[in-house]
């Protein structure tokens, strides 16, 4: 149960390797955070987080087994007070372009996958009538580049989900957290120049943690990039088309 | 119909199904149609965090069950588990009895009382209220009503369980009898936290009531100076005419309570006043309601400190253990904590209670706003302290323990567990903080 302080005892992590998703882990561990539930792909050999820690596998593509996952998870740990949905695949434009099976596939995991993971976790938290689903969404969605549309056009159609699935659960006691973190300096983006209000994956769990705790609908990381983008989605495609990256 | 629930400090809610039945057979009625979320009960909702609620699942509103009787011969009080302490003082103070037990407040159920132990300004000497009960009748997961007396083991788990091994249908408990309705009060000022306890532990044994206010603004050399107050019920000599216990007459605001919101300002400033106001020593007669019940005065008082809500933190440690509370005391009076009444008391020997909270010793209870910067690390850092001393946390305050901590306070939990689970072996009886404890 979320604590009358913000602090919470049960985490699920769908992603369990994702830097960032393992960060929020770490720091709810260190806030009070008890019983942990990692869900990753086979050969996980999970970290020290400071606090009971559970494996169970899961594959993002297998859509048919996450019903599975979830029944696993609250048979461990009973009610989820935490799910985060941070698992993603990232790839590189020019791949895509020379590859369209391997983009169809990196949307799969990016979007369809988390649909699925979404309305599972909503289910749950709705009977519980309590608990968060931690959506890890993007700028690159907040208006699609053509730099990375692939990507972009799958954090798009996230965000998107996740504010219906939010507005759905309004009123059950369950709730949505949208992150919409900049570029994050990382493994998922390793060899790639940073870009400008970049953050760390350390950073957007702080900002992560601190929203869940407030009980905000949704946290851009770094917090400038709300009001940058509101701004940036009024730019006419003329000039956006242009933008380098 | 479902309801957005919270305790006393107004954190945290969750929805449940509210459901109000008005005999035992409707309430036997609901707690076989519990739903997989399961039921706990609910009473007036004193208790400041989740205790009385249940996300997803149903919370049986108790003060429809409000029957009760007096009799005069043996003093003892039949009431069903949803009357309240106040129907029952307004009632039975006129006729010259007393309830044996009353908390801060009157706004609180027999069940409720009973599920939480509850204790008062008399514990030195009285213990908790499980400690007057006789009998009590309990709806259990099966459907039963049991009648349960002291010495069974389901009463053991009961007086303290947190509803959580049943509903308390009904209560047989001892009163006692006052010659007038109004208080015999010593009010002493104290200059630091020493004296105070000094003076309570050597005094507490002549006054059947004791507790003092301690300011915890005040820093350095005043650390911890208090106002003590020391009261018994008075004798007809020591009053001129004895007024009826007139509860209605208090409704007003009494005339310190800071305006708007509670914030560090105000309560610095409050805890200023408060002692100032009190004289170095004097005695003085006052009614039962402002004696006990100061803060019923002013209704929705918890509203006070605006939408985030507030957690109050209340411990004890064992005698022999008072460098705990000194540092404790330190540390908060360190950290600037606007904290509006501090209360500390000495408590005397449990009621045998599983769960119950009071043990021989010192109890501190302060209110600080949910929202404070650092808090949950400050009251982590205490949880520590209190549980290293050998002493808890007060289950009908917290919000916010969590399970390892609540299995080093409470060394009986393990066999209140395994009589829980007997009588309730499908874990029907369930509460956030049931889960949040994982009880
Ligand atoms: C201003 C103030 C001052 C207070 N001062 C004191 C004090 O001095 N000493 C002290 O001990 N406490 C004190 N309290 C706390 C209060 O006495 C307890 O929390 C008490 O349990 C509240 O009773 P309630 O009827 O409101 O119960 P609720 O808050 O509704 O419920 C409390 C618990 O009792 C259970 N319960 C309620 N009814 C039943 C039933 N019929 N059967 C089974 N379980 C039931 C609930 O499930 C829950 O676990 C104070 C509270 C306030 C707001």
């Amino acid at each position: 149960m979320k604590n009358a302080l913000g602090g919470v005892d049960t985490v699920l992590l769908l992603g369990g390797r994702s830097e960032i998703g393992l960060e929020i882990v770490r720091l709810l561990a260190g806030l009070g955070a008890g019983r942990v539930v990692l869900a990753a792909r086979d050969g996980f050999d999970p970290p020290d987080l400071g606090a009971e820690v559970h494996v169970v596998p899961f594959d993002a593509l297998d859509v048919h087994g996450h019903g599975a996952v979830f029944a696993r998870a609250t048979e461990l740990v009973g009610d989820l007070d935490v799910v985060i949905s941070a698992f993603g695949v990232l790839g590189t434009q020019e791949r895509y372009d020379a590859d369209p099976a391997a983009a169809a596939e990196a949307v799969a995991v990016n979007y369809g996958a988390h649909v699925s993971v979404g309305l599972h976790a909503a289910r749950v938290l709705r009977e519980q009538g309590h608990g968060t689903l931690v959506v890890l969404s993007s700028v690159a969605g907040a208006r699609v580049r053509k730099a990375n549309f692939v990507y972009g056009s799958a954090k798009a159609g996230l965000d998107g989900f996740a504010q219906g699935l939010g507005d759905a659960l309004h009123g059950s006691g369950a709730r949505v957290l949208i992150v919409r973190p900049g570029f994050v300096i990382g493994r998922m983006t390793k060899g790639l120049a940073p870009a400008p209000m970049s953050s760390t994956p350390r950073q957007v769990a702080l900002a992560t943690v601190a929203a869940l705790r407030a009980g905000a609908p949704s946290v851009w990381v770094p917090r400038a990039l709300g009001p940058a983008f509101r701004v940036l989605r009024l730019l006419p495609r003329a000039l956006w088309r242009r933008l380098p990256r | 119909m479902t309801t957005f629930l919270t305790g006393w400090g107004r954190t945290a809610p969750t929805p449940a199904r509210l459901a109000r039945p008005r005999s035992v057979g409707q309430l036997r009625e609901l707690v076989a149609s519990a739903p997989r979320r399961g039921v706990v009960a609910r009473g007036l909702g004193r208790s400041y965090g989740d205790a009385a609620q249940n996300a997803g699942g149903l919370v049986v509103d108790c003060t429809g069950l409000d029957a009760w009787t007096f009799d005069e011969g043996s003093g003892l009080v039949t009431a069903s588990g949803g009357v309240s302490l106040h129907t029952l003082m307004t009632a039975l103070v006129p006729q010259g009895w007393f309830v044996p037990v009353s908390p801060g407040t009157r706004h609180v159920t027999v069940g409720g009382a009973v599920a939480a132990d509850v204790h008062g300004k008399n514990h030195h000497r009285d213990s908790s209220f499980g400690a007057h009960v006789r009998s009590l009748t309990l709806v259990t997961a099966g459907g039963e009503v049991l009648t349960l007396r002291p010495g069974h083991p389901l009463f053991a788990a009961t007086v303290g369980g947190m509803g959580l091994t049943g509903v308390i249908a009904e209560v047989t408990f001892g009163c006692v009898p006052i010659r007038t309705s109004m208080m015999r009060v010593d009010v002493q000022r104290t200059a630091d936290l020493d004296e105070t306890m000094a003076v309570m532990a050597d005094s507490d044994h002549r006054h059947r009531y004791t507790v003092a206010w301690i300011d915890l603004i005040a820093r350095g050399r005043r650390m911890g100076r208090s106002v003590l107050t020391r009261g018994d019920h008075a004798t007809p000599a020591e009053v001129k005419e004895a007024p009826p216990f007139a509860p209605g007459a208090l409704a007003r605001a009494p005339a310190w309570v800071p305006g708007g919101l509670l914030n560090g300002l105000s309560l610095r400033a409050f805890n200023e006043l408060w002692y100032r106001r009190a004289p170095r020593r004097r005695t003085l007669t006052q009614g039962i309601a402002p004696f006990f019940h100061p803060l019923d005065g002013v209704e929705g008082w918890n509203r006070m400190y605006g939408p985030r809500g507030f957690v109050q933190y209340q411990f004890v440690v064992p005698l022999g253990a008072e460098e705990t509370l000194r540092g404790i005391v330190a540390t908060l009076s360190e950290h600037g904590s606007p904290s509006f009444l501090t209360v500390l008391k000495r408590f005397g020997p449990g009621s045998g209670g599983l769960l119950s909270f009071p043990m021989p010793g010192w109890t501190l209870a302060l209110d600080l706003p949910a929202g404070g910067r650092g808090l949950s690390g400050l009251l982590r850092g205490f949880d520590r302290r209190v549980a290293g001393a050998g002493g808890r946390v007060y289950l009908a305050k917290d919000a916010r323990l969590g399970a390892a901590m609540m299995a080093e306070m409470y060394p009986e939990l393990e066999r209140w567990r395994r009589i829980r689970d007997e009588a309730d072996p499908a874990g029907l009886f369930r509460s956030d903080l049931a889960r949040r404890l994982r009880l």
